[in-house]
């Protein structure tokens, strides 16, 4: 019974959301009140109705309905409970419910928080994402129902994929879906505003808060997907340029593209097309990362079930919301852009540099990934592009970033005269240079890479300081918009730091060893105790047990392990992680070595394990978590929600 | 006009591409993809042993009892995915399991074996690719079926899974379809 709730519940929500979106849609283009009122009651009936089919689904996986196919697909009766509720995101059907469930929780945060705004905006708002949500419904009802029922029920179910069976996962995808889904709000604005046909800076300025939140989360999402991968996949890398991962980074530098250009915009009018542009771009390339897991047309480690059928009907549903927002910006947008004239020299113009660098690196992402499908369908045969291509391009483009970040804040609008750098040359030069000093003195087999690391980082992180102490001393105060930046900025300083850092000094060793045995590295004895037969709630392990010392002192116990599922005989590398801010140690453990003879095969007491030491690895995750909060910081500035606090009935002042 | 509507060709160049991209990969279906050589002899080979690299295996010291060839490479990620399967499968005794590690390093071909399992019975090294040419293989992974007889059966590009064993590799064997694959 309960999956069929859920099933009417579904259905009932597509009603809603096409009623969400035409009746809405069609009030605004004839001015009529009635009909565009239907937008905030309509957004949130369908979150209601989203929630109760995702609770009943989860009600499903907690009460180990194997009669549910999806269920049985992915859960086990010894399934410890936690892992049973995020099974429910465990697949392509009941992901594609959170999806639906993320669209409709930031729809119901837009019509809660958007009541100032003018009647026509906000019910256009709505009516978009109205659409999108009828894509993505419809796309679960015809291909991919979570509720379909298996009959007769199944004895027992398949299991959660064991690579999923992890803490990481329970919170990565809902982030990075968060971030994902947020970008279809300044794509409604965006969208709303050339309906509208106003274009003015309005638009942009309700939709900095929402597209700064979005940002937040897909940089957090990004974090997670990046530390599960480093700890679970045990290979010790924490960026692979896998499909997946370039999906998620894709609308991740185009958003960052778009918090600049929208600053521009909104302050000073210029770029207005840009902004427009870029807010389409970055939700587009949310719908192409989902395109990208779930069609099955790139091969990766995060593919889904391939069905040309799904395939079809996304690119169908992309074909729809991205074809029609750029024949509409073709059609719509004005023919030249109006704002204030700037100077070569202004923050417009580094701005304008960091727009072009972030965009060329998404499209030189976008390119990396479908070369191998374009060679593919020009029969050129097969090519893989690899992380030394992407790593190449990539730090190309990004030098020129951290090297001008420094300069962006105190440069002002319009024009700005080079001679008033000269305390942040001094400052953040000094510091740099100091730094490269220290790490030539106390650095340890550092390379070029390592200084490179250690100098920008404090260029970055020096400069930002600079101009923080410079704000504070003038105005004794920073207002989130300008806090939230500094924080970005010091974590791109951070960032850079634990990469360059970790690329450089990071040391992987595979040794053999038998218990008593160690093995020296990096300056760490790392000795070996054995291993252990042990039982988890599903699963069996072979447990190692290793001590590491520094000198004389055991500074840690680590317990790698290598885990056979029940159900489906795959087995897993749990790998053992001393984490450090300075250092991270991480030893994997792989097989049990055989003495090979003629034909004949001798298990030994020895087994191979990869040991990694990797120092500073930490502060890439940190400076992706400062990035995280300066987002936040910055969507919470009072500026953008003063005109509601103060004045709820009043629609907002136009800028 | 122009930079108005580039962004629209440049999305329904990509929209050609993703439905290119679609049809493709409906056409990985195996068996909508024949290798010139099924039903034909397998091609001879004469390869070292990937263990004991003085050790040369040919194909006729292969011939006499059925085998399945399966082509994989450290550098390959989707052989990990298919690597508990073709484990799986080679535990469970039904077929011999011949490793054909392609275009790949040594030392980077045993680490990776260290890391995720050995289930091969041997495994041949076509470190140039050479061989591979007769075989018609352009990748990895990629899979074929090779009868008592010594005739390509079935080919598989792509990973393996429990389902096409199930489907497509045992049935031509003419072995019974296991009841304890299926959960």
């Amino acid at each position: 019974m309960i999956p069929e709730l859920g099933q009417v519940a579904l259905i009932l929500a597509l009603l809603v959301a096409i009623l969400q979106f035409a009746l809405p849609l069609w009030g605004a283009q004839r001015g009529n009140a009635a009909l565009m009122a239907v937008a905030r009651p309509a957004a949130y009936a369908q979150l209601s109705l989203v929630l109760l089919a995702f609770v009943l689904l989860s009600v499903a996986f907690a009460r180990q309905d194997f009669s549910v196919l999806y269920v049985a697909n992915n859960s086990n009766s010894l399934l410890p409970m936690h892992y049973r509720i995020t099974a429910v995101w465990g697949a392509h059907e009941g992901s594609l419910l959170l999806w639906a469930l993320v669209l409709s929780l930031w729809t119901g945060a837009v019509a809660r928080f958007s009541r100032s705004l003018p009647p026509e905006v906000i019910s256009r708002v709505l009516a978009v994402l109205g659409l999108v949500a009828i894509g993505f419904i419809s796309f679960m009802l015809f291909t991919s129902n979570p509720f379909e029922r298996l009959l007769p029920a199944a004895v027992e179910g398949r299991d959660l994929n064991p690579l999923l069976q992890d803490p990481g996962f329970i919170i990565h995808p809902p982030m990075i879906y968060m971030g994902y889904v947020g970008f279809s709000v300044a794509f409604a604005f965006a969208i709303a505003s050339m309906l509208d046909g106003r274009m003015d800076r309005a638009w942009v300025r309700w939709s900095r808060p929402w597209t700064n939140v979005a940002w937040a989360f897909q940089t957090l999402g990004i974090v997670l997907g990046s530390w599960w991968a480093y700890y679970e996949l045990g290979w010790g890398g924490w960026w692979f340029w896998d499909p997946v991962e370039n999906g998620s980074f894709m609308p991740w530098l185009v958003g960052t593209a778009l918090l600049h250009s929208q600053a521009v915009t909104e302050k000073r009018g210029s770029f207005r097309n840009w902004t427009l542009l870029l807010a389409i771009a970055a939700f587009s390339l949310s719908l192409l990362g989902t395109f990208i897991v779930r069609s099955g047309v790139l091969t990766s480690v995060h593919s889904f079930a391939a069905d040309p059928a799904r395939g079809v009907f996304i690119l169908v549903f992309l074909a729809i919301i991205v074809g029609g927002s750029l024949l509409l910006y073709a059609l719509r947008t004005p023919p030249a852009n109006d704002g204030k004239p700037f100077a070569p020299l202004s923050r417009e113009t580094l701005l304008m540099i960091n727009n072009l660098l972030f965009s060329a690196a998404a499209a030189m992402v976008l390119i990396g990934t479908l070369a191998p499908l374009l060679f593919e369908a020009l029969n050129l045969g097969r090519i893989s592009v690899g992380p030394p291509f992407f790593g190449l391009q990539f730090g190309i483009l990004m030098a020129p970033v951290v090297l001008l970040m420094p300069f962006g804040p105190f440069t002002r609008w319009q024009r700005e005269y080079a001679n008033r750098y000269l305390p942040l040359l001094r400052f953040a030069l000094t510091a740099a240079v100091l730094a490269l000093v220290l790490a030539w003195l106390l650095g340890d087999a550092f390379t070029l890479k390592s200084y490179a690391g250690v100098g920008l980082s404090i260029w970055i992180i020096a400069g930002t300081l600079r101009y923080a102490w410079q704000r504070l001393k003038s105005t004794a105060s920073l207002n989130g918009e300008t806090a939230g930046m500094l924080l970005a900025h010091l974590g791109l300083g951070v960032f850079v730091a634990g990469v360059l850092l970790v690329e450089s000094l990071g040391v992987e060793r595979d040794v053999a060893l038998a218990p008593g045995a160690s093995s020296e590295i990096n300056g760490y004895r790392f000795e070996f105790q054995g291993v252990e037969r042990v039982q988890g709630p599903n699963y069996r392990a072979d447990r190692g047990d290793l001590r590491v010392f520094d000198g004389d002192r055991e500074i840690a116990r680590l317990h790698p392990e290598k885990r056979a599922y029940a159900s489906g005989g795959q087995i897993m590398t749990e790998a053992a992680i001393d984490p450090a801010l300075h250092r991270d140690l991480y030893v994997a453990l792989g097989e049990r070595l055989d003495a090979r003879g003629d034909g004949a095969t001798v298990e030994t007491n020895s087994w191979s394990l990869r040991v990694y030491v990797k120092p500073f690895v930490r502060l890439i995750w940190l400076g992706g978590l400062l990035m995280m909060v300066g987002g936040f910081v910055a969507a919470a500035d009072r500026r953008f929600r003063r005109p509601r606090a103060e004045r709820p009935e009043e629609p907002a002042e136009a800028a | 006009m122009l930079r108005r509507v580039l962004p629209l060709i440049v999305f329904i160049a990509l929209g050609v591409l993703m439905l290119v991209g679609i049809r493709i990969s409906a056409d990985r279906n195996p068996d909508a993809l024949p290798t010139p050589l099924l039903n034909q002899p397998a091609p001879g080979f004469s390869l070292p042993e990937l263990h004991q690299p003085e050790r040369t295996v040919s194909s006729e010291e292969l011939a006499g009892t059925p085998y399945l060839l399966n082509v994989w490479g450290s550098w390959c990620p989707s052989c990990r995915i298919e690597h508990p399967v073709v484990t799986r499968l080679a535990q469970s005794g039904k077929l011999r399991v011949i490793g054909y590690n392609y275009k790949d390093e040594r030392d980077d071909a045993l680490r990776w074996l260290g890391q995720f399992g050995d289930p091969y019975e041997m495994i041949v090294v076509d470190e140039d690719g050479r061989t591979a040419i007769d075989w018609g293989i352009y990748g990895a992974p990629e899979t074929f079926l090779v009868d008592a007889d010594g005739i390509i059966r079935f080919k598989l590009v792509g990973p393996l899974s429990d389902d096409i064993i199930e489907k497509d590799i045992l049935p031509r064997l003419g072995m019974p379809q296991g009841k304890e694959a299926t959960p």
